[in-house]
């Protein structure tokens, strides 16, 4: 049963970009090699940190979405605690928060449609006795 | 956020009168509950009488219709959270409850993440 994951980690500001790069490329195939999907990886780059994480005062965000299985996350998790640059990470899980999410739409999509053809029909017919009448009403 | 405040404070006419009056006339509860918390909110509020209907604060949620509250759209959780870094509670920012719920999961999710402080000001 596989569910989408977001996972974000901040690595060392004193790593080179190829390093961090090497890290991103590792913790992917970790989750191939499990049977799990990479969706994409976006690197947010420098960004100041909130409070001082191990004596650092910024540091490299990267997003991982993954689309895997439990123990794959917990393999993933278990690299990210083990490498020394990576020095905070969460895993928030997506899945429901999707289906809620296409629900919604689904919602507004399906109320939208029922509203737009009542309105459509209406339109064309008002504007047509409304111009009949006030020339009724003139005269 | 104090600019909302400051701007509805008219529809609820002379917060300044009647913030004077709700002490004068509460006589047990009225300096206890009204006078600090008076005091505390500038500028907005239906003064000191505690009981009263607070004005129609809208939840932002609702009406701009955002589903998702991600914990990674910073400038968004920062709306809702003090100088301090303490989250506001729902009653001065108007937000109804599922909203809350969400926005303080989120605040929690990104303060673990140190994209929000947990305690600001030593």
């Amino acid at each position: 049963m596989s569910r989408l994951y977001e996972v974000m980690f901040i690595v060392r500001p004193d790593m080179a970009e190829e390093d961090v790069d090497k890290l991103i490329a590792g913790f992917s195939t970790s989750v191939t090699n499990g049977g799990g999907t990479v969706k994409s990886v976006e690197k947010m780059g420098r960004r100041k940190l909130a409070y001082l994480v191990r004596k650092f005062a910024d540091g490299n965000y990267v997003l991982l979405t993954i689309e895997a299985s439990g123990p794959v996350v917990l393999e993933l998790e278990r690299r990210l605690r083990v490498t020394e640059p990576v020095i905070k990470f969460i895993t928030v899980r997506m899945d429901e928060e999707e289906k809620r999410l296409a629900k919604i739409k689904a919602l507004r999509g399906t109320r939208r449609k029922m509203s737009a053809e009542p309105v459509a029909a209406e339109a064309p017919a008002a504007p047509a006795t409304e111009a009949t009448e006030p020339a009724q009403a003139a005269v | 956020m104090p600019e909302e405040t400051q701007a509805k404070a008219p529809d609820s006419g002379a917060p300044q009168g009647q913030q004077s009056s709700g002490q004068g006339s509460g006589p047990g509860s009225g300096p206890g509950t009204g006078g600090p918390r008076g005091a505390g909110r500038p500028g907005g509020g239906p003064g000191g009488r505690g009981k009263f209907f607070r004005r129609k604060k809208v939840c932002k949620f609702c009406t701009e219709k955002i589903d998702a509250i991600p914990y990674r759209d910073v400038r968004l959780l920062q709306q809702f959270v003090a100088e301090r870094g303490k989250i506001v509670p729902r009653r001065l920012t108007g937000v109804c409850t599922t909203h809350q719920r969400r926005l303080t999961r989120a605040i929690k999710q990104a303060r673990n993440i140190a994209l929000l402080p947990f305690a600001t000001r030593h």
